[in-house]
């Protein structure tokens, strides 16, 4: 069912784990769901110069978190605001059908992790 | 994960299908080449076949205290149970109105079949279970009438492997003239299947969960019992199931089941000492996670956990890279997002349904497969415990609130 990329993404997956000094954090997804998806921001001057996550899911989920705030490092937020899961999906090379939404959670809590940012800012 | 150069894996997923047994695939071969006629034909290559599965339907009804032309053989233990509720609620009656009492905890072949007839307007009862996964004969009891169509009651259960009172429920279903059926598929291996002790109308056996070929299965059906047909055509099994006679499957389904029935006592004397070492280490060593379903009336070879903050298919792809199959939930379910419908069953919340794991062990399995099956449990619970966002590693706590 899952490629190599992905299983490879999985067994040892980058940015796991809470940044202590992140300044945007969005959660999505619900335990009686089976997926928690929680990414960790620390942006300057609108730069995104670190990402983290921690799952609660799937195989496919730890892997999509991994390679959305892999290919988020470095990126200014508005074009972080535009990856899409459709990208995610690209980096693993590939869902299986049934795991689409794993890639769509990693573009929610991005998206989310950003609105915090933005929330905190403006107060 | 790759075994083929390895060739070390640990099977621990018995629960979905076991290996044939080299014994049963001796005796079906010939049945392939040599002895390929059809056993309807005449002729002698005909004869020789229908000799041959005259023989095995003899054996198979012996062992299930059934007389020889009670057994009815069927591609699989879906068909069976198919062929039991269609059967039942499409047979002549004079009683227009369909009942049927089944359990929440039923096998999808019987579920999705109920959810199907009650479209075509069956009443269904679908029993709840309590929380160690028994269905009470006292709740069999309220919903029955003398005009229920069908009592579907499974043997065992295919995921937590709860074993319910099927004997009980049969000399009720006896006493008030109910037909009675019940998928004993889980439980050949290790369980008198003697139809009369049971008190049973109706039973269906699938060959490959007890090492015999996949493809193959039984619905026994008690002499007299009203059924209609599922599968019409030819004049096959009594003029009852159309299609040609799988000579080879039913030698290799009779050969499977001798050998169960023949080894059953050392299988429960070995099975049940190994589910419990596993259970009770697994609890003593992993915080955080506990048995799904009783443990005193359950199969020998069943083991369903539940690890807290992580979900189980990120655990069985951890194991997979070990070397180690087993399943989460069902091998029904693993296509769907779904939770298991059988813990929801048991009333411990979804979260724990996600989190649950099933070890089901077999035959061959080894005290020194389940100590690396422990060790990378332990390892692998701790390092996706450390990726979950309900867990707190430096505390050693977790929460999902």
């Amino acid at each position: 069912m899952y490629n190599k990329k992905i299983l490879d993404e999985f067994a040892q997956p980058k940015n796991v784990g809470a940044l202590a000094d992140a300044n945007g954090i969005g959660t999505v997804g619900a335990a009686s769901c089976g997926d928690i998806m929680k990414v960790y921001l620390k942006i300057e001057n609108d730069v995104i110069v670190d990402a983290s996550f921690q799952t609660f899911g799937c195989a496919a989920a730890i892997a999509s978190s991994s390679v959305a705030t892999e290919m988020i490092k470095g990126m200014k937020i508005q074009d972080a605001l535009k990856v899409t899961n459709a990208q995610v999906v690209e980096m693993l090379e590939g869902l299986p059908p049934q795991k689409i939404h794993c890639s769509v959670l990693a573009e929610e809590a991005i998206k989310e992790a950003i609105a915090d940012y933005k929330a905190r800012s403006t107060n | 994960m790759n075994n083929k150069s390895k060739n070390k894996g640990v099977y621990l997923d018995n629960a979905a299908t076991t290996a044939v047994d080299p014994r049963v695939l001796k005796a079906m071969l010939p049945y392939f080449t040599k002895q390929f006629g059809n056993a309807s034909s005449l002729h002698y290559y005909g004869r020789d076949a229908l000799n041959a599965v005259d023989l095995a339907r003899e054996k198979i009804a012996s062992f299930l205290n059934a007389k020889t032309l009670e057994i009815y053989f069927t591609s699989c233990g879906s068909e069976s149970d198919n062929w039991a509720l269609r059967g039942r609620v499409y047979a002549p009656s004079k009683n227009k109105n369909k009942h049927i009492i089944t359990t929440s905890i039923e096998h999808p072949a019987v579920l999705d079949t109920c959810r199907v007839l009650e479209k075509e307007g069956v009443k269904v009862d679908y029993l709840g279970v309590d929380h160690d996964g028994y269905v009470s004969l006292d709740d069999v009891k309220r919903v029955a009438t003398p005009e229920t169509t069908l009592i579907s009651i499974m043997m065992a259960n295919n995921e937590i492997g709860s074993i319910q009172p099927i004997a009980e429920i049969g000399e009720f279903s006896k006493e008030l003239g109910v037909c009675f059926h019940t998928d004993a598929v889980q439980a050949a291996e290790s369980e008198d299947l003697n139809v009369n002790n049971l008190n049973v109308d109706l039973l269906s056996l699938s060959a490959h969960k007890f090492h015999g070929p996949k493809g193959i299965g039984i619905l026994y059906i008690r002499s007299g019992v009203e059924l209609s047909r599922l599968i019409t055509g030819g004049h096959q099994e009594r003029n009852q199931r159309a299609g040609t006679t799988n000579t080879p499957l039913i030698i290799g389904m009779a050969s499977a089941l001798e050998i169960a029935v023949n080894e059953r006592a050392e299988y429960i004397s070995r099975l049940i000492p190994l589910r419990n070492y596993f259970i009770d280490r697994v609890l003593k060593e992993i915080p955080f996670c506990n048995l799904n379903g009783g443990l005193d009336r359950r199969l020998p070879n069943n083991i369903n956990l539940s690890f807290d903050f992580i979900e189980s298919e990120s655990i069985l792809i951890s194991l997979d890279r070990a070397g180690i199959a087993v399943s989460s939930g069902s091998a029904c379910s693993a296509a769907s997002l779904e939770p298991s419908h059988v813990i929801i069953a048991l009333g411990v919340g979804a979260e724990k349904a996600h989190s649950s794991l099933r070890v089901s062990l077999g035959r061959t399995t080894t005290i020194e497969e389940l100590d690396y099956t422990i060790y990378v449990l332990k390892r692998e619970i701790e390092r996706l415990r450390g990726i979950s966002p309900l867990f707190n590693v430096e505390k050693g706590v977790g929460s999902y609130v």
